[in-house]
């Protein structure tokens, strides 16, 4: 713990601490472009100059000086001053200036820092640098000119991303930033460069020219693509999502997001349920709440109603629907839509008790079904950090393209039943081994031999529960506390043939299998359920309703309602609580308060915020695994739900990026 | 003058082969065993007693520069020694001929110093564009392959020893060292942030000494001929001989080995045959390469030509590459077309020497001309004061004190450009 003097205040700084750090621990203020807490040190936009002595007469780069014992620190000299308003001239002078007409103003670290730092006027007489456009995907939009080559988006890609995407070309003052070829950056997570770049080089395509940050509401929001809950603030203007961004937290998202969450808003809009529609001689008509509730009523559902949920569902909305089945007297309620039957009755062995931030200390991974890029690109990045630690990774199941070495031991998931030596080796001499079992495995019914090899290999030990299922719905973790599963799956509720469907935003039903039922479809976008119902009632996305999620770690999470859901939409709970009347039951919430409250009493522990403790030990398990993997069940990552389909960023992404290739050879 | 008996350099002309058995007769590769069964700290305590200093520019002393690498090695990595041949200074050509004519003498200085600084491997990094030379190296380094000199067991020491030969890619940068180490790994060359200095974690992560060509070839021969003969020469500080590397307007350009400290004027009598026109018509000279301040004539006359004299007269030895400039020369437009060729060797990486080498030039440009206002210089200079000591590495340091040196003993001389341009009444008015 060295003692340095920052601007004559004596502070003592952890160990391994930068000058940068200790300044920071101050209280002093030292910009910065290069420097990123979670990207290397670069050193390269000389912008944190700071005195330091002992050590030579000139300014040093603060973010790369390590803290020593005895160091004098400042940041308020002349020389520092000079220093700072010597690199923001030169910063400036190739610099466009072209604020008024650039997506980052209000937002833009040069900008602020020029305010603060800068002189008033240019001294440059001379042309300034031009630089062609570079393109990189559908998702990035760049504009070089604006380029302070800070180098941020460079190592994002080589060091969290694990691509080697994004480059510089050419030197000195001819120095560009660019993708391989100009080449896409197809990466899921390649549009986090946009919040790295201090500057307008790189922004959002898709929000190009559409607001400013200071014209938009704010708004604490859960992301639900992914199971991973995703911290965002969902940016409003109006009755509008303009955009969602990453917040901060370390143990979920640390500061990423993934291209899916981050640019599926613009689906909110689009297709979108704004209004009751009954269908009629085979034809959908557009019908008012009464005639809709009044129709449900007369099939005299009685006890003979069920419900199947979709994947981006709140916590209150599956409860409302338990709480108007339960008085109906009915619990067939589902949501593994595609009719995946995995025991649920130990909620241990259906979660990710390693946790997002602990994966990351792992030592060796054995990954049963599951692409991670596409079905939890958030959980991919620990994985390579914990890569890059030396872990070993092992995966059963088609090949993909990791970033980070690992080896694919096959499709067919019989190859748990007797792996090879290196596996076993890597597992037994493994201090914190880790399984994780994706959703082709747990379809497969291979959850039971996992469980078995997490016995075997001593997975669970004091301060480290290596065993990890992982889904990848929003909905399934909180669904699954909430009881809201069958034995038998959706094969269950088809057996017994409900007079009432409600499909609660359920897409992936095979609502085939439901001939004589009645499909009512709460949602809030036409799509596979929209088509299949026989009434649909326009329901709230996740932006336009409060509401509670469970990630796959098991962490209860709060979202904020950020605009109100278009046309006659209403919150699912409240359609719920309505066709409660219709049908004559109570279901013991008059309002959402109540609401919450009757489901924290059903359910304790989603009442906190923060990792929920399912208890329980894991069950034994057992038996032998068998089936191949064809394929696994994330087909497009770019379309996995409603608001994905919806949503024309997303369709573009989906047929450039994945099927650009194919596309171009059918052009030729 | 230095007497032929004490030269290092033997064959630096090329009158010879530059073969082994040529560099044999010439005393290389003699006994080399003997100098190896000396010992590492021996070795390292005999190059710190010879006062070398680094003939890369920097002036670093040599011996010490081996002795902060490690003794033995903690957690198994090698240590590395890293030869600097990407010779690219305008005005020098120093290592050009020891590796053209003599390049057992480096290869011999590879091993020793390598041995020394406990080495498993000597990398030289030779210029892209030295083709020839690089093709002697190669050739050099196989015969002492063949020879069983390195390798394993090199010269039957016991100790063994490669040297790689890299070739770059032409880029100027790459002669500093950490861009060179990068480079070698594969990378863009780009100079790395310091600490971690190279002692400590270098080449592929491991402990490595860049050394200049000339230090290394000169090692063998003060082992040889003892610490003491090599200090005989020169002043307190500055000792040895030196490759002197005289261009520019003298009657007779040359390269030559010379005692350090030796005065300017008795370098150029001697070697050069005089200034073109006599010494009347010397304007101002460039004593280390284009990286460092012009000197006037009147400053440089007596000036001893060693790491502290020059100092003294507000410039600096670099590396020995003297640029003599006289009457006739547009001394503008030479700096200027210095400080293109900064604009055109900026790495790109960090903003001062990325955004200022370009500014400078472009005002140099308008300097040349008059076409610029009398303030100017005056911000011109500060602009170069906003490069100098901003930067990563050093060629930030290097674009700015050639303009510094310039209008420090020339300001009259852009004033008067200025007025004849007719921007001088302007500015008045």
């Amino acid at each position: 713990m060295p003692t340095v003097k920052v601007d004559g205040q004596e502070i003592e700084v952890p160990a391994g601490a930068t000058v940068l750090q200790a300044c920071e621990l101050a209280g002093k203020e030292i910009p910065r472009f290069c420097y990123h807490e979670r990207l290397s040190i670069a050193g390269n936009c000389r912008m944190c100059l700071v005195e330091v002595k002992p050590g030579p007469p000139k300014p040093q780069a603060s973010c790369a000086l390590p803290a020593t014992e005895g160091q004098e620190i400042r940041t308020d000299s002349e020389m520092v001053k000079k220093a700072r308003e010597g690199v923001m001239e030169f910063l400036l002078i190739n610099h466009p200036l072209d604020c008024p007409i650039c997506d980052q103003g209000g937002e833009c670290d040069l900008q602020d820092q020029s305010m603060a730092y800068g002189r008033g006027a240019t001294r440059y007489d001379e042309n300034k640098r031009a630089v062609t456009e570079k393109y990189m995907g559908p998702l990035i939009k760049t504009t070089m000119t604006r380029c302070i080559h800070c180098t941020r988006c460079v190592r994002f890609s080589e060091e969290i991303a694990g691509v080697d995407e994004i480059g510089a070309l050419y030197r000195g003052e001819n120095m560009q930033i660019t993708t391989y070829l100009e080449h896409a950056a197809k990466h899921e997570l390649s549009a986090n460069v946009i919040d790295l770049c201090p500057v307008g080089a790189l922004t959002s395509r898709p929000y190009a020219y559409e607001a400013r940050p200071w014209e938009l509401k704010k708004t604490l929001g859960i992301d639900v693509m992914d199971a991973m809950g995703a911290n965002i603030r969902i940016d409003s203007r109006g009755r509008e999502v303009l955009r969602a961004l990453p917040r901060v937290n370390d143990d979920v998202n640390e500061e990423w997001l993934s291209d899916k969450s981050r640019y599926a808003v613009d689906g909110l809009t689009r297709r979108r349920l704004d209004k009751v529609w009954i269908r009629k001689r085979g034809k959908l008509e557009a019908a008012t709440w009464d005639e809709a509730f009044k129709k449900i009523k007369a099939a005299k559902p009685g006890k003979d109603i069920a419900a199947v949920y979709g994947d981006l569902l709140d916590c209150e909305t599956m409860f409302a629907a338990k709480a108007l089945l339960g008085a109906m007297g009915s619990t067939l309620i589902e949501g593994r839509q595609t009719g995946m039957t995995y025991d649920t009755s130990n909620l241990a062995a259906v979660n990710f008790n390693t946790t997002l931030s602990e994966i990351e200390n792992a030592d060796a991974v054995l990954i049963v079904g599951s692409q991670i890029r596409h079905e939890a690109p958030l959980l991919n990045v620990r994985l390579r950090k914990a890569a890059k630690r030396g872990a070993k990774v092992f995966i059963v199941g088609p090949e993909w393209e990791t970033t980070y070495p690992a080896t694919f031991l096959g499709n067919d998931l019989a190859v748990l039943n007797s792996l090879s030596s290196d596996v076993t080796d890597a597992f037994s001499k493994a201090e914190r081994p880790a399984i994780i079992v994706g959703g082709a495995a747990l379809g497969r019914g291979a959850l039971g031999k996992a469980l078995a090899l997490a016995k075997e290999w001593n997975v669970v030990k004091d301060g480290w529960n290596g065993f990890n299922s992982l889904h990848f719905s929003a909905s399934r973790m909180g669904g699954l506390m909430l009881g809201l599963a069958q034995k038998g799956g959706m094969a269950d509720l088809a057996a017994a043939k409900p007079k009432v469907l409600l499909a609660l935003g359920a897409d992936e039903v095979d609502f085939t299998k439901f001939p004589d039922a009645l499909k009512v479809f709460i949602g809030h976008h036409g799509d596979k359920g929209a088509h299949a119902a026989d009434i649909i009632l326009p329901a709230a996305a996740y932006t336009e309703k409060a509401g509670t999620y469970v990630n796959i770690e098991g962490r209860v999470q709060r979202s904020e309602k950020a605009v109100f859901a278009p046309g006659d939409a209403r919150e699912d709970w409240t359609i719920l609580r309505a066709l409660a009347d219709a049908l004559g039951v109570t279901v013991g919430f008059d309002s959402f308060d109540q609401l919450r409250a009757a489901m924290f009493a059903d359910t304790p522990a989603l009442a906190n915020e923060g990792l929920a403790d399912l208890g329980g030990e894991l069950p034994a398990g057992g038996g032998d695994a068998s089936g191949v993997i064809e394929a696994y069940p994330v087909a497009d990552f770019y379309l996995t739900n409603a608001i994905c389909r919806a949503s024309p960023t997303m369709q573009r992404c989906s047929a450039e990026l994945l099927h650009g290739e194919d596309l171009a050879e059918a052009a030729e | 003058m230095l007497a032929d008996k004490d030269r290092i350099f033997t064959n630096v002309y090329g009158y010879q082969p530059w073969n082994l058995d040529a560099a044999r007769a010439r005393g290389d590769w003699d006994n080399t065993k003997d100098i190896l069964a000396k010992g590492q700290d021996a070795i390292i305590d005999e190059i710190k007693a010879s006062g070398l200093r680094g003939r890369g520019g920097a002036g670093f002393p040599t011996g010490m520069k081996w002795s902060f690498m490690p003794k033995e090695s903690k957690d198994g990595r090698p240590s590395f020694l890293v030869i600097n041949a990407d010779e690219s200074e305008p005005g020098s050509c120093k290592d050009r001929e020891i590796i053209r004519h003599d390049p057992h003498k480096l290869i011999e200085g590879a091993l020793v110093a390598g041995f020394a600084m406990r080495a498993r491997a000597a990398y030289i990094y030779i210029r892209g564009e030295y083709i020839r030379e690089a093709e002697t190296l190669f050739a050099a380094v196989q015969e002492a392959y063949d020879a069983g000199l390195i390798g394993k067991n090199a010269c039957g020491s016991g100790y063994d020893f490669d040297v790689f030969v890299h070739r770059g890619a032409g880029a100027y940068i790459c002669g500093e060292e950490t861009a060179m180490i990068e480079s070698l790994e594969g990378k863009k060359g780009q100079p790395r942030l310091k600490p971690p200095f190279p002692a400590g974690a270098g080449l592929y992560g491991c402990p490595t000494t860049v050394n200049n060509v000339e230090s290394i070839a000169v090692a063998p021969t003060i082992m040889r001929r003892g610490g003491a003969w090599f200090s005989s020469f020169g002043r307190e500080n500055n000792k040895g001989t030196k490759l002197f590397q005289i261009s520019g307007h003298v009657e007779k350009p040359c390269v030559v080995e010379e005692e350090m400290g030796i005065p300017f004027k008795d370098l150029i009598e001697k070697h050069c045959g005089g200034i073109r026109g006599g010494w009347d018509n010397l304007l101002a000279v460039i004593p280390g390469g284009s990286s460092v301040p012009l000197v006037p004539a009147s400053e440089i006359m007596d000036a001893p030509m060693d790491f502290d004299g020059l100092k003294a007269v507000g410039s600096g030895l670099g590396t020995a590459a003297v640029i003599v400039m006289d009457k006739s020369t547009d001394i503008v437009k030479a700096i200027s077309r210095i400080s293109y060729f900064y604009k055109h060797e900026s790495c790109g990486q960090c903003t001062p020497c990325r955004e200022g080498t370009g500014w400078m030039w472009r005002m140099m440009e308008r300097l040349r001309v008059g076409d610029a206002q009398p303030e100017e210089i005056d911000m011109l200079f500060q602009v170069t004061k906003q490069v100098e000591g901003h930067t990563i590495c050093a060629l930030g340091d290097a674009a700015a004190w050639p303009i510094q040196g310039l209008i420090k003993h020339f300001r009259p001389e852009l004033e008067r450009r200025i007025a004849d341009a007719g921007n001088m009444a302007e500015a008045a008015e």
